[in-house]
Order: structure tokens, then sequence, then C-alpha cells
């Protein structure tokens, strides 16, 4: 087969500490069988302390975006119903600074996707050691490998349930939001578990730099007593990672970033242009993906405004004979992605809540899409997101009409939420109603 | 205290906090397994045992291979050791943004355009584009350094080829 199976009794330090006699079966469970000379306590320490910031600003903007979705607001916000404890921390979204979403997934989503070749590395990193032999040595290593199930499986999972949600493949096992967020929880205990045991080795091993361990006295497990010739030093392999990472970042980032560098995410979902004019800017989900019909937007479209036991129904040039103002804000999509600032302009929020005598004070609010069904055809506004100057009903984008695909006749624009609170397409305001 | 590490063979703060830490992942779990269960149960597992005991050992297989043909043509000249690096880096690169981008770039996802409103044809050819320049890029470093690397015909060659040599290191 390989080089590895050759025997190298020559010298050097034998296999394994175990108590006489216990030689390891041929294959992978010797610790010769892994030839890499990269493989040792620093490279490990090095990556796993990258992938510890990481993950830490990754499992935090991640909370943020789930915070952001206000679910404890209405249950129809709510994709997780059953959270129990896990939405413990949750608080009310703000609406300034405006940017905040765009900038904490943006973060989230491209962090994740820049790890990718970090978490590879660690865990080839530490391959040898899923061998090791004799497989369970103490009822504490036996734990600590159930725990290493959670932690990898979890990891990857997470990974793959989020890189695969970006690219709108849904062939996950069921509602993204409920796989992500239960899926990260799963994780984080065995993940804070792991950091717990290893941290004040890998301060050690990071410390004695990449030949500090060479000695015969190394107990990691992760050093091979049979190197093969080296090809690469293990700086160059960091190197490569790094590089790894360079490369996913440019073709990546230009999505979240916009501006010129829109043109460089080649890979990201939403790197392209979308074409000139005052609607050329990204789009979630087309008219047509959702199932808008011509009638629904037609002559026939009425905005039907409703709380405090009073109604008003407008048609279409009656909402553009209200009041207009301006807000400059982006739409910034839980898959990473947004747009520029864009120059919304439309009816205030808090002025159709005074057509039904809300003005003061103006509640919460369930806005309702024409779309039909769909997990965000509709979806309730906080109070303070009705109440900010900048929350609009938008007609005008850019100086030119809403486009069919970003809303047309009316949609929402609120400061700072995530992109699909921006409900396109509305037909009815219900201020302080229960949802 | 020492009769538990022998017993246990890791101290008790190690089984308190893998307890606390399963307790969690138990009331996130029932939570996570809420449905479709066997299927998430292959996903979370799946996933560790694809990436553990199919994809790594796929890559490393190939890394092998690699070596081996660079080490044969090389040899000892021209540093065979690390010529490999000239392929293995721009394989390396095109093959995670593959791995990260599959999807759209080998064009799975049906609804991208129905839902986006952008061509999905796209994806493709900036990948291929991309590996293109990547292996072009790296064939430029291996022409240059193979030309930097060349007998020279005057002066003694040792000194500054051996210091190139340690250079690379």
């Amino acid at each position: 087969m390989r080089e590895a199976d050759k025997p190298v009794d020559s010298g050097g330090p034998t296999a394994g500490p175990g108590p006489g006699g216990d030689r390891p079966p041929p294959g992978p469970a010797r610790p010769e069988f892994w030839r890499s000379p990269l493989r040792g306590p620093w490279l490990t320490a090095v990556l796993g302390l990258v992938l510890l910031g990481g993950v830490v600003v990754m499992f935090v903007t991640g909370l943020l975006s789930y915070a952001a979705y206000d679910p404890d607001l209405a249950r129809l916000n709510d994709q997780t119903p059953d959270k129990g404890l896990l939405g413990f921390y949750l608080f009310d979204w703000p609406t300034s600074p405006y940017w905040l979403y765009r900038l904490t997934q943006g973060v989230h989503v491209t962090l994740g996707i820049v790890l990718v070749p970090v978490l590879l590395a660690k865990l080839w990193s530490v391959i040898p050691k899923l061998f090791a032999w004799p497989p369970v040595r103490s009822a504490g290593q036996a734990l600590e490998r159930v725990s290493l199930l959670l932690l990898v499986g979890g990891v990857i999972f997470e990974f793959v349930t989020g890189i695969l949600n970006i690219q709108l493949y849904y062939v996950f096992p069921g509602s993204f939001y409920t796989l992500h967020f239960y899926g990260a929880w799963v994780f984080a205990g065995a993940f804070v578990v792991h950091v717990a045991f290893r941290l004040g080795r890998a301060l050690r091993a990071v410390r004695a730099g990449p030949a500090g361990e060479y000695a015969a006295s190394d107990d990691s497990g992760l050093v091979t007593p049979a190197p093969a010739p080296p090809t690469v030093s293990r700086r160059g392999a960091l190197g490569m990672v790094g590089a790894g990472s360079a490369a996913l970042l440019v073709v990546t980032v230009g999505q979240s970033v916009g501006g010129p560098l829109r043109t460089t995410a080649l890979l990201a979902p939403h790197g392209q242009d979308p074409g000139p004019g005052e609607n050329g800017f990204q789009i979630n989900k087309t008219a047509a993906a959702v199932g808008i019909r011509d009638a629904d937007i037609g002559p026939h479209w009425r905005l039907t405004v409703r709380g405090g036991g009073r109604q008003a129904v407008l048609t279409y040039d009656e909402l553009l004979a209200l009041p207009r103002h301006r807000a400059a804000l982006p739409i910034a999509c839980v898959e990473g992605w947004s747009t520029d600032d864009q120059l919304w302009s439309g009816v205030r929020l808090t002025d159709l809540a005074g057509l039904v005598g809300l003005r003061e004070r103006t509640p919460h609010v369930l806005v309702e899409s024409v779309q039909r069904g769909g997990p965000f055809s509709s979806v309730v506004l906080a109070a303070a997101q009705a109440r900010d100057d900048r929350s609009l009903l938008a007609v005008r984008v850019n100086g030119g009409v809403l486009s069919r695909d970003h809303g047309y006749p009316a949609r929402i624009i609120v400061p700072g939420a995530p992109g699909v609170h921006n409900t396109k397409w509305v037909t009815r305001l219900s201020f302080g109603e229960p949802a | 205290m020492n009769a538990f590490r022998r017993r246990y063979g890791a101290s008790v703060l190690h089984l308190l906090l893998t307890l606390c830490s399963w307790a969690l992942a138990g009331y996130a779990g029932v939570r996570l397994l809420n449905g479709d269960t066997l299927g998430v149960v292959i996903w979370f597992v799946g996933a560790a045992v694809l990436h553990d005991l199919v994809l790594l050992p796929v890559y490393g297989v190939l890394d092998r291979a690699l070596q081996g043909v660079t080490r044969r043509r090389g040899g000892r000249r021209a540093g065979g050791g690390t010529a490999v690096n000239y392929v293995r880096v721009p394989v390396f690169l095109s093959g995670l943004l593959l791995l990260v981008w599959f999807p759209l770039v080998l064009r799975l996802v049906g609804h991208y355009t129905a839902a986006t409103g952008l061509p999905a044809d796209r994806f493709w050819e900036h990948w291929l584009l991309i590996t293109a320049a990547l292996f072009a890029l790296s064939a430029l470093c291996y022409a240059v350094r193979s030309w930097h690397r060349r007998p020279a015909v005057t002066g003694p060659p040792d000194s500054t080829t051996d210091a190139r040599r340690k250079g690379q290191r």
C-alpha cells in the first residue's frame, strides 16, 4: 500500500506508551502510519486559537442575528417557538445604527466562509488522534471522545448548513433557522468544554514555537515517529491556509461591502450586477418566485390600515398623495449580502398610524404582504421600529418607482432590520393588534 | 481525589464540565431533533464521518500521489521536494473554492435565477477562470525560480545556490 505500512523500527521512539505488548493493529492506529512532519502541538495550537477567536465572533453575531428577528415580539416572527431558555438573552433589536445588521451579519457569513480552510487544517492536524490506540484508555477519555463527536459533528453541521443556505441550496433536513440555531447550541457546550481543557496546552505550545516540541518527550500524540521528508515548513503550511482564507475572502466579501468591490465577489451568490437603473440593486426573492400576480398589484390593489378599532383603505393614488419622506437605508440579508444605502421615498409609518388615530405613541404593527404564504410574507415590527422617522412604507427608490421585484406598489423599509422584515408588496398594516 | 483521577483518568472538574455540556446538548438536541429526527442525526454524525473517513483520506492520498510524481520527476535536483508546492497550492486553492461554492458552481440550485433575478451560469465560468489564473500564476513562479536556479555559466555555483536553497525553507 503506502509507505506508511513499511516497518520503521530503526531508531526513533517506538509506538505508543501502552503497557507492553498491545501494539495497535496495522493501519491508522499506528503512530507511524501518519507521516507528515507538519503535525505537532504548535500547528494545532495556532489553528485552534484562530478558530477560538473566529468561532466566538460567529457565535455572538449568530445570536445577534437571532435577536434581530425579534422572535419574542410575536408568534409570527418566531421560527423556533420551542426555544425555551435558549432565547434567554433576547432584546429589542435597535434601529440605530441603521447599518448594524448589515455589519453583524456580513461579519457572521464572511467570517464563516473565510474560516473554512482553518477548520479543515485544524481537523487535519489532529486526525491521528481519532484512531488513537487503545480506543478507550479511561472513563474520562471515553466521555471526551463522545464530546468530540458533538464538537466536530456540530461545527461541520453548522458550517455546512450555513454555507448551503446562503447559496439557496435547501437540501438540509428541515428549516434552516431551526437546524442552525439549535445546532449552534449543541455545538456550543462541547466547544466551551474543549476550550477549557485545551486552552492552557495550546498557549504553552504556541509559546514553545514551531520547533518546540520535537523532543522525544512529546505526549500530544500528534508528532509522527516516522516523518516523511518535508516538502513545506510549518509556517509555509500556515501560509497556505492563510492563502485559502484570503482567496475565499476576495471572491466573497464584495457582496457584503458593496460599492466597486462587489464586482470582485466572483463566486458569491449576490456578487453580480443586477442591471442599471433606480432599481438596480440586489433582490432576495423576485415577484415571480413568490407567486405575485398582476392582479395582486394592479389597479385593484388597496392598502388597508387598521388599529384602535378604526380602518382606512387607500388606493395607490391616495397613498401617493400622503406626505412623503426620504431615508437612505441598505437591504441587509441573513445570507450575509447587503446593498449599499438606497434612497427610499415613502410615507412614514407614524403618519400611516395617524390615519387611524395612532400617530402619538404608535404601537407595534403587523405588516402583511399580498404574497401567499411563505415564512416571511407577514411580520410584526416593534413599536420602536414603527416610531423611527426613517421607517417608511416606500413607494419610490433612488428617484424611480419601485420595480415589481423590489415590492411595487409599496414596501416597508426599516433601519437596522434584517432584509425579510422589509416586507414587499404590502397590502395591510394593523397597528397595535395582537398578532 | 487521586483515587478518582486514577479510576476516571481525569479530574473531577473534567467530569463536571463534560456532564454540564451534555445536559446543554441534550436540551438543545431535543429541539434540533424535533422534526426529521433521522435526517438530522444522519446530517450531524454524517458530517463528522464524511469528513474524517472520506474527504480527509481522499485529499491525503491525492497529495501523496502528487508528491510521488513530483519527487520522481524532479529528483533531488532543483529542490525536487518542494517543487510539489507549485502544483499543490493552486490545486488546494481551486479545490477549496469549489468545496465552498459547489452548489452554485455546479449549477445545482435550480431556482437561483428565479429567486435572485441573476444569471446562474457565471459561477462555473468564474471558477474556471480563477483556476486558470491560479495555475498560470504558479507556472510563472515556477519558471522564475527555475530560471534563477539554472546552472550558472560563470563563477562558483555552490555558495549562491546553497544560500538560495536555505532561503526556501
